[in-house]
């Protein structure tokens, strides 16, 4: 797939702020593109701009410069064909589940009734597994079950596109797991097209078709795509049973842990791929590749806001 | 939840006894000294006040503990009589305190929370207005007074617009900062939903403020409470104040003392219903 003809393109985005010595380049000559139906990730240390390439997806933040185009239309400002699902899950506390959900919907489809509203809202408050829990408030429920109505309320409105913040992050190991088969379940469902940040290198091979790999930040770029060559109905479970999830692993791993600092210092000249974007990689499958080095335990990376 | 009951339970044990205490050293300091011999226009008086004419009753200074409860059924038996304009039951005289109070409240609010909720969204307008607000705020409301009386030319209203200049300022201050302080989450929320204004103002801002809001109003309460009987002191006419007044000039200090009483009542009420409008209002993360 070209950047060209993708269903989302970005191209040239690039995030600067004044600063006390002259101009502070988060990231620039950001290109990438995704096609419909794609689950794409991005990882990369904190402080590379992933949350601010996120904001301007959704349309919350400006670009220095640069361009987002969404379906051949340009995108310039938030609106409902994207959903957005927050970080810290940004549920109203004076609102129950069922009025969560149902306040997207209703903005989604001002002119339904009551009753079309309710019924589509409980229609995804099922799918994220918390029928039941319609008339609590956020307060009662765990980290967990609040992410899951974020989640909900992002899918209820039915948008072209989804994106996600580190939706998982400050969940526990044990729940994370859980939510994740749902998120790849549901996505699989309703043929989704995704976009999420994450820090998790296991959490991106689990779901991601593509995973974009940002160099460090400031001058931050968008180093190297890897193409999940692993099958797309891998779960959970068994993924770490197939010698290719090693690889990516690996590949993954090695570049957090070296390469993405010496791009930075620019001891690595990022080749460019094809065509135009950054170079796209299959790790294992290319013949070149180095046997993987003995597994070590992904470092997992922490957030610092 | 029993430690809970219990802890209440000692709680108003305590408060008894620090009632009863209370009592007791008003009665010692105010019980007759033996040797007084009761005149005949006491007895009379005694008499008028049911009781027997052997109780050594006295008139002057402070009231005995008895005489103080006759005062108090005596108003509350008939709170609504009307013998002209300086015989009014504490009724009638409490229901023109709270329609004053309600009136100038009530404005304060149509102007505070409107005004409040631009300030709040409009950094421009919070910055531009704040000057204005900073040095009107610690005027004393009764400082307005001659303004109204001069350019209203009415003394009750007059007292209204004492009560709506006092209690503008917590509400719009209130309004203004939980307005400014809505989570940048939710407004976000509300933006990739493309909510409208209107909708978001209502259904985002409003409640997510509203404990603060609530706050503002609860404040403002309680000071427009403190400053009718002020004002009404100063209008004279009718009201609590007024009446505070009157029976200062009466020289009836049990009168005064049983309106002191009731103006901490109602003071209380109407925090409480204010306190029970915060707790609906409140939400939990």
């Amino acid at each position: 797939m070209t950047v060209k003809d993708a269903f989302l393109r970005v191209e040239g985005l690039a995030k600067r702020f004044p600063s006390s010595k002259g101009e502070l380049t988060v990231f620039d000559k950001v290109d990438f593109g995704i096609a419909k139906g794609e689950f794409v990730c991005i990882i990369g240390h904190s402080g590379c701009g992933k949350t601010t390439i996120l904001n301007v997806l959704a349309g919350l933040e400006q670009p220095t410069s640069g361009f987002v185009f969404m379906d051949g239309r340009e995108v310039s400002g938030p609106g409902l064909e994207r959903g957005v699902v927050f970080q810290g899950h940004a549920l109203m506390p004076w609102m129950t589940v069922l009025a969560n959900v149902s306040f997207a919907v209703r903005s989604r489809w001002p002119s339904w009734n009551r009753a079309k509203v309710d019924a589509q809202s409980r229609r995804f408050i099922e799918l994220v597994g918390l029928s039941g829990a319609e008339h609590k408030k956020p307060s009662e429920l765990s980290g967990g079950m609040k992410q899951r109505v974020g989640i909900a309320r992002a899918f209820a409105i039915e948008p072209k596109m989804l994106l996600l913040d580190e939706p998982f992050g400050a969940l526990d190991a044990l729940t994370r797991g859980v939510i994740q088969d749902e998120l790849l379940k549901i996505c699989a469902e309703t043929h989704q097209t995704v976009f999420m940040i994450t820090h998790d290198v296991d959490e991106a091979i689990l779901l991601a078709d593509r995973i974009l790999l940002m160099s460090n930040g400031p001058n931050a770029r968008i180093a190297e795509v890897v193409r999940n060559t692993l099958p797309r109905d891998r779960t959970r479970l068994t993924i770490h049973h197939d010698p290719q999830f090693y690889k990516i692993r690996n590949h993954l791993v090695d570049f957090l842990v070296h390469r993405s600092k010496l791009i930075q210092q620019g001891g690595v000249d990022t080749a460019a791929g094809a065509s135009g974007g950054p170079l796209e990689v299959s790790p294992g499958l290319e013949p070149d590749a180095p046997d993987p080095a003995p597994t070590v335990p992904a470092p997992r990376l922490h957030a610092v806001r | 939840m029993n430690s809970e009951r219990s802890l209440s339970l000692r709680a108003a044990a305590l408060s008894l006894l620090i009632l009863v205490v209370l009592l007791g050293a008003w009665h010692l300091a105010t019980a007759p000294s033996g040797t007084a011999t009761a005149s005949t226009a006491d007895d009379e008086y005694a008499k008028l006040m049911g009781k027997a004419a052997s109780s050594a009753a006295k008139t002057d200074g402070l009231p005995t503990l008895a005489q103080m409860a006759d005062t108090t059924v005596k108003h509350l038996s008939a709170p609504f009589y009307d013998n002209g304009p300086n015989d009014k039951g504490i009724g009638i005289q409490l229901g023109h305190s709270l329609l004053r109070v309600g009136a100038g409240y009530l404005l304060a609010a149509l102007v505070a929370i409107p005004v409040g909720f631009m300030i709040g969204m409009s950094p421009l307008l919070y910055r531009a207005l704040n000057p204005f607000i900073q040095v009107l705020k610690p005027i004393s409301p009764l400082a307005w007074m001659p303004i109204a009386l001069y350019t209203i030319k009415d003394s009750s209203a007059s007292g209204i617009f004492v009560i709506f200049i006092c209690s503008i300022w917590p509400m719009l201050i209130n309004t203004a900062f939980g307005v400014a302080s809505v989570r940048r989450d939710w407004l976000n929320v509300a933006r990739t939903l493309e909510v409208g204004p209107m909708r978001r103002a209502f259904e985002v801002i409003l409640p997510a403020a509203a404990p603060t809001i609530l706050t503002g109003m609860r404040i403002s309460m309680g000071i427009a409470w403190l400053v009718i009987v002020a004002a009404e002191m100063l209008v004279g006419g009718t009201g609590v104040g007024y009446f505070v007044w009157n029976e200062w000039n009466n020289l009836s200090l049990t009168n005064v003392i049983f309106a002191i009483g009731l103006i901490g009542v109602v003071g209380m009420l109407l925090d409480m219903a204010f306190a029970g409008l915060q707790q609906y209002v409140t939400w939990k993360e």
